[in-house]
């Protein structure tokens, strides 16, 4: 096994795997560098999960090259196994086994666990660990799944959606532990339909579509594509906004001003809006939803209107 | 009253959901009950048959195992009478069972799962989940009633007795009914409503096979709805008046629940849930350990199981000798078993080899979880830690290969105690009967093994074929002989291939044969396993 300190956790090029008919993924290129958080982005059914397993030697790609902190997913699987752990975004459990149990086996499976770390988690993510798995609901069992892959000594997580159960002050609770991991160094794969969660978590994205990638990069380079909304109360009418290029969505309704607007021309646009007299500005950084809705509403020009509610709903989940 | 609200579109629910299982239940218990009176008559085509079978009746019959599973004989001499000593107490146990599961089925399981909350947010009453449960669970039993009373009044049995014994049965299978009405106020989830209530029906079993062969407490019976549907006597005197004890019984318990229901919330359970331990003990650190843990309970209930039908046969070994002596059709039906030796022997080894195929059935469950961990991604967390895939899967093979063992054993050494001890000869006997049922072994690694092999080269159809090999097997095993089938087909059992311990030679060619065969199906299944997908969605 290849044992050098790498630059690259996970390099994946060209990825095909089918299931039949169906093409799970269709080319897929993702690269997560050692040390960062990096965020795995696409709706359901595009193939985020499938490239986990892959990743894990549960599945055989058809096509294309996958590597895992310098080893061969499927061949080497046990000896990475050993240097990741894994929290599936649908958790089941052995309904007999109490919550601490399966946290303890899954941690000693693994190659052993912090007991310090293991407490320190439940009774952060407020986990009582001696009712019987069947008793957990779908937030606990994911929380079980959590704690016994946060207190194995790792270095690779790969959650999977892991706070699409959890409630808000769970949420936190979890953006905090990642948090923490980062500081630590370790390398995080955050596949997640909560754009706001990898948006606060991530240092780079990779966004999915139909199995293959759409973009990828940091937030930063992600930004550069998108439109800040801005909301202005002006002191008079504006002026030469309306046809000017990079300004999308204008509403003028007497003297309040909305629009979306490009980057690159975002200094034009102020410059024209205080030429009117600014009274209130409101501006909004591009959030990933909308990056997101961009890239989804790109494709489908046709159902644009569908697309977006679909998306916006998965996203508010 | 509104307490009661939507009782009616809940049972229409339950009826729309279960007209698969309901079907199921209704048919397999009738054919049950009809198939024992239909082979009262061919089994015995004459009046003169008939009084053999009675004198068996005083003679078996007096043999306290077969009282003991079976109830007592009231009137042997008639076909309804020889069909109500079949029927009625193996029969009342299982309307019993079937009465318990569906009560859980529509009332704990549907709060357990949180439809029952759904449901119960729209206009429907306190009392209906529960009302409309038993009543449904009432036109269950009534539809196994009457179906089953037009058999056996097809088959030429009399009318009046035909539906009293129906009825009888049916009206126990509502006993356990209220029974499982209270176990599922007490607990909040359906297993252990369940456990409980299995734990009441086999209480009342056991009571009855108690004062049923002990005459000096033969009033135990009388404090079980078993031995009350058996001291009913149908088609031997239908004493109608024993019938008000279920029936007041079952007005208790129907109160009793009612008042249990409104003292407690829906989703909860009178009794606290207990909890489990925080922590893992140190020894469950492998997948051997896990596979163990996960299967040990399944493996002491089959344990038991082979146990209590090894003391069951073995007890009765040394009365086949004398009923052979003196009944000749008996002994060439024994002798037609196959084997040499003594009539004892012969039996010996036809019942060591009933229970190494229920040791197959053992080991091909214990087989299937494989599947079943792998289906409900369970099996995903484990290989995504540094567990080897064959290591997962030989952990399970080890505990279905070790557990068959375990199940001989129990068998074998139940039956040879058993017979040891009424024969007088305990030191010879045990290691006899024992070494009999062990040769089962390894027939039954190839049941396991076929599972084994299907699981890695056909994961999506394992647990059909598998199932279905072992019935076919199990089949020509039993039949094979008797339908005079091909050669060939019998031979495809490898039960067959094993020698008739304690009626033959140990001869270990087709022994180890069919150990080489189970060691090349098992190599193959997990190499396959090796080389393909986990199964992605459960």
């Amino acid at each position: 096994m290849v044992t050098t300190p790498m630059s690259t956790a996970i390099s994946i090029s060209g990825l095909v795997k089918t299931f039949g008919p169906v093409r799970a993924l269709d080319g897929l290129d993702l690269e997560v560098r050692t040390g960062e958080v990096h965020g795995f982005l696409g709706p359901n059914g595009a193939g985020k999960t499938t490239t986990l397993r892959v990743l894990l030697g549960l599945l055989r790609p058809d096509a294309g090259e996958a590597r895992l902190l310098g080893g061969d997913p499927w061949r080497d699987a046990v000896a990475l196994h050993r240097r990741l752990a894994y929290v599936p975004g649908d958790v089941t459990l052995w309904p007999s086994l109490s919550g601490g149990e399966v946290i303890d086996l899954l941690g000693r499976l693994r190659g052993g666990l912090d007991p310090k770390r293991r407490d320190e988690l439940l009774e952060r993510f407020d986990l009582d660990p001696r009712k019987k798995a069947r008793t957990y609901s779908k937030g606990n069992r994911q929380k079980v799944a959590l704690v016994a892959a946060l207190a194995s000594d790792v270095e690779l997580l790969l959650l999977d959606e892991p706070t699409s159960g959890l409630d808000p002050l769970m949420e936190a609770a979890f953006r905090e532990v990642v948090a923490d991991e980062r500081h630590s160094g370790r390398t995080v794969l955050l596949s997640s339909h909560i754009l706001a969660e990898v948006e606060a978590l991530c240092d780079r994205v990779s966004i999915i579509r139909a199995g293959r990638t759409v973009e990828s990069g940091t937030m930063a380079d992600l930004r550069h594509l998108t439109r800040t909304s801005i909301q202005a109360e002006l002191a008079g009418p504006p002026d030469g906004l309306t046809g000017l290029a990079g300004v999308h969505d204008l509403q003028v309704d007497g003297t309040r001003v909305r629009c979306q607007v490009d980057t690159a021309q975002l200094d034009e646009v102020l410059r024209r809006l205080s030429a009117a007299g600014v009274r209130s500005l409101t501006s909004q950084p591009p959030t990933l939803e909308e990056l997101f809705l961009r890239h989804y509403q790109a494709d489908e020009v046709a159902t644009a209107a569908g697309d977006g509610q679909g998306a916006r709903e998965g996203a508010s989940r | 009253m509104s307490g009661f609200a939507g009782t009616g579109q809940l049972l229409r629910l339950a009826l729309r959901r279960d007209r698969i299982v309901g079907t199921v239940w209704v048919l397999g218990l009738a054919l049950f009950a009809i198939s024992q009176a239909a082979s009262m008559l061919s089994l015995y085509p004459t009046q003169a048959d008939l009084d053999r079978l009675a004198r068996t009746a005083e003679g078996i019959g007096a043999n306290p195992a077969v009282v003991a599973l079976q109830g007592p004989a009231y009137d042997a001499g008639t076909y309804g009478g020889a069909t109500a000593w079949q029927v009625v107490t193996p029969w009342a146990f299982l309307i019993g069972l079937m009465s318990i599961l569906l009560v859980t089925r529509h009332t704990r399981q549907e709060e357990e799962t949180g439809r029952a909350e759904l449901v119960s947010a729209a206009a429907v009453g306190r009392y209906a989940w529960l009302t409309s449960s038993l009543l449904y669970v009432l036109a269950v039993n009534l539809a196994l009633a009457a179906i089953t009373a037009l058999g056996f009044v097809a088959l030429g049995l009399p009318a009046a007795g035909s539906v009293a014994l129906a009825a009888d049965c049916a009206l126990n299978g509502l006993v356990f009914a209220g029974v499982a009405a209270i176990c599922v106020q007490l607990t909040e989830y359906a297993r252990p409503a369940n456990g409980l209530a299995f734990a009441v029906l086999g209480a009342a079993f056991l009571l009855r096979a108690i004062g049923d062969t002990a005459t000096e407490l033969s009033w135990l019976a009388w404090l079980s709805p078993i031995g009350w549907a058996e001291r009913f006597q149908p088609f031997a005197g239908d004493r109608w008046e024993v019938l008000l004890l279920p029936l007041a019984l079952l007005g208790a318990l129907l109160v009793a629940a009612a008042a249990l229901l409104v003292r407690r919330d829906l989703g909860a359970g009178v009794l606290a849930t207990r909890l489990g331990p925080a922590d893992a003990p140190p020894w469950l650190r492998s997948p051997l350990a896990l596979a163990w843990r996960l299967q040990r309970g399944a493996l002491a209930g089959w344990t038991v199981g082979a146990a209590v039908a090894g003391l069951s046969f073995g007890v009765i070994a040394q009365d086949m000798v004398q009923f052979a002596a003196e009944d000749p059709e008996t002994a060439e039906l024994l002798a037609s078993l196959g084997g040499s030796g003594s009539i004892a022997d012969i039996y010996l080894a036809a019942i060591l080899s009933w229970i190494g195929m229920l040791a197959a059935g053992y080991a091909v469950q214990a087989t299937l979880r494989l599947r079943s961990e792998e289906a409900e991604l369970r099996a995903e967390q484990v290989l995504a830690t540094a567990t080897p895939r064959t290591g997962w899967a030989g952990s399970h093979l080890l505990v279905a290969a070790g557990g068959a063992a375990v199940v001989l054993a129990a068998g074998g050494l139940l039956a040879g105690l058993a017979h040891g001890l009424r024969s007088g000869d305990l030191a010879g006997e045990l290691p006899r009967v024992l070494g009999g049922a062990m040769v089962q072994l390894p027939a039954v690694w190839v049941m396991a093994a076929i599972g084994a092999a299907l699981f890695g080269l056909a994961p999506r159809l394992v647990v059909g074929a598998t199932w279905a090999v072992l019935a076919v097997v199990l089949s020509i095993t039993m039949f094979g002989e008797p339908l005079q089938l091909s050669r060939w087909l019998i031979d495809a059992s490898p039960f067959a291939h094993l020698p008739k311990l304690p009626a033959a030679e140990l001869t270990l060619t087709p022994v180890l044969w069919l150990l080489a065969v189970a060691g090349l199906l098992a190599a193959a299944g997990l190499a396959a396993f090796r080389r393909r997908d986990l199964a992605s969605t459960a």
